[in-house]
């Protein structure tokens, strides 16, 4: 879909920061309140904007730090339908929290997250394994996360101000 | 035996004035929770891959000195950047010196050039830098005030009515610091003619031209005429996030190049190796980076002008660099007091006009190289700040009607 400048401009603005009000974003784009309104609004409609998600570094809150595994998935192709009829059937599961068709060794790499390892293995042995076209399973459990959408979760000292309070 | 130091000292260093900024500097950093628009520099750190190839570099061992004039590695990357982004074409063996910072490099340029009385025309406001460095050298600075009518763009008027047999050179410095005013090619043009009128140099102070927003950056050199009367200088701290590594260049006519490299050689042998090879990478390979810092000052700049527009404080928009230069006068307060109270009332730091020259009265800067979140706190405050200071203004019109 082909976008204004000033769509873009929105765009690129609430990606860094969605927590701007309307108004500021649209002194920052030079454009009406109004503008920024239907923008979003439309973008949303189109799926472009597809969610303000906020990221939450679990691991530091007690009881719910929870288990995320990667998986990788080798699958039979079915005639007519590719990858795409198995991928979407196992992306319907809420525990999986993302899903890629790969090239390489293996054809999906899925993301699980779960509350215990043995919920995560259980959930790879009776359901995503039993699938039918799902050939083989590899299961690598993360074990720390640093960084995540571009966002580092130990970020040490770049995003302290370390600047002078006043300098020419 | 009880020295009097002051018979030891030199007549010129004790003329300097203190810088007007140390004042602010040393009251604000006395404060705890300070939200500043007072800071010269990016907010961004310098870009990863420039940083890495510094580690790298000193990894191997890369701990010796470099030429003079800077490591020719160094020196044909900035001959590239200059001819591709500005058009401006120089032989990286005898025109470009890499120096500790652009500061250094205006050093350079006036101990190359002037000779005692000689006089410079300071555009103003002005960087604080540019008066004490002419008189250290040896020169007279002479000011220049611009007018907020023109955005504070100097004219060629302005600069032809300044002009005596003693002028030598004049410092342009587009975009400003701290108007944020950016000269046009057009504008430039104009001024070019009156600079050749009267067989004047330019010191041209590129240090801000990645971050111009509206028009392209036309450098001083590219005018046509202009290339052989024009020391250019220009560096990494800004465009690239790179305050702190003080490292910036010059550009030059050969003839320059050759005086200005024997002083440099006197006086810093050159720059330091490591953080040159860093620059490599900067020019090589980082320039999305210097885009999207740029990308993020502009919308940080277009929310700053309408915002304190809206609020009384008038601002011309400017085209360049991350400062906003409104005019307090509408408060009835001195630059100084607007700024020393803004501060101890509402914990916002401000630098005063004042301190970058006479036409900077009734103004103050705000640096927008802040986060929004910041800013947007910043100006609630000075917001809260001058609706208490109109309600003082009008009681004391009030008092002075009632008399």
């Amino acid at each position: 879909m082909q976008l204004s400048s000033e769509e873009i401009e929105i765009l690129k603005i609430i990606e860094e920061n969605h927590k701007l009000s309307v108004e500021s974003i649209a002194l920052m784009a030079m454009c009406s309140e109004e503008t920024v309104r239907n923008t979003i609004e439309k973008l949303e409609y189109e799926k472009i904007i597809m969610s303000y998600p906020t990221l939450i570094d679990w691991s530091k809150v007690e009881g719910q730090e929870g288990v995320i595994a990667m998986i990788d998935v080798k699958v039979t192709p079915k005639r007519g339908v590719g990858f795409d009829e198995v991928a979407e059937r196992i992306s319907r599961f809420p525990e999986v929290s993302s899903l890629y068709l790969m090239s390489g060794a293996y054809d999906l790499s899925i993301t699980v997250e779960g509350k215990t390892m043995n919920q995560i293995a259980a959930f790879v042995s009776e359901k995503l394994s039993t699938i039918e076209n799902v050939v083989s399973t590899t299961t690598h459990f993360m074990l720390k996360k640093y960084k995540h959408d571009g966002v580092s979760f130990n970020s040490g000292n770049d995003d302290k101000d370390w600047r002078m309070v006043v300098s020419p | 035996m009880k020295h009097d130091y002051e018979h030891y000292l030199s007549q010129t260093a004790k003329e300097l004035q203190p810088s007007g900024i140390r004042k602010f500097f040393d009251l604000a950093a006395s404060m705890e929770d300070v939200i500043s628009l007072g800071v010269g520099e990016p907010d961004f750190v310098t870009p990863w891959s420039i940083r890495e190839a510094t580690i790298l570099s000193m990894e191997q061992g890369f701990t010796s000195y470099t030429a003079n004039a800077g490591l020719l590695e160094l020196r044909e990357e900035i001959t590239t950047y200059l001819a591709t982004r500005f058009g401006v074409h120089y032989d990286p063996n005898n025109q470009i010196i890499v120096t500790i910072g652009a500061s250094q490099a205006i050093d350079l340029a006036f101990r190359a050039i002037l000779n005692q009385g000689d006089e410079v025309l300071i555009v103003e406001p002005a960087f604080v830098s540019y008066a004490p460095l002419v008189a250290i050298a040896g020169g007279k600075p002479v000011a220049v005030s611009t007018s907020p009518a023109n955005g504070f763009k100097v004219t060629a008027e302005q600069i032809e009515a300044a002009i005596t047999e003693k002028t030598k050179a004049i410092l342009l410095c587009s975009p400003n610091n701290p108007t944020g005013s950016m000269l046009t090619k057009d504008e430039l043009t104009e001024i070019a003619e009156i600079i050749q009128k009267y067989d004047l140099l330019v010191v041209s102070d590129e240090i801000y031209a990645e971050l111009s927003y509206d028009e392209d950056f036309c450098s001083v050199a590219a005018i046509e005429g202009m290339y052989e009367r024009t020391i250019l200088i220009n560096g990494f701290s800004k465009g690239f996030a790179m305050t702190g590594w003080r490292l910036g260049f010059l550009a030059a006519p050969k003839e320059f190049f050759q005086v200005m490299l024997k002083i440099h050689q006197y006086t810093t042998m050159c720059a330091p190796n490591m953080l040159q090879r860093g620059a490599v990478e900067a020019l090589r390979n980082t320039y999305p980076e210097v885009e999207s810092m740029r990308n993020s000052y502009r919308r940080r700049r277009n929310y700053m002008v309408q915002t304190l527009n809206q609020m009384g404080l008038v601002c011309h928009t400017p085209g360049g660099a991350f400062y906003v230069f409104p005019s307090i006068r509408s408060t009835g307060l001195s630059s100084e007091q607007f700024a020393e109270e803004l501060l101890m009332e509402e914990k916002v730091a401000v630098v005063p006009g004042h301190v970058f020259g006479e036409s900077g009265e009734g103004y103050i800067r705000c640096s927008y190289a802040t986060s929004m979140e910041q800013l947007q706190e910043a100006l609630k405050r000075i917001q809260r700040f001058i609706e208490k200071k109109g309600v003082y203004a009008d009681s004391q019109s009030e008092k002075v009607k009632a008399r």
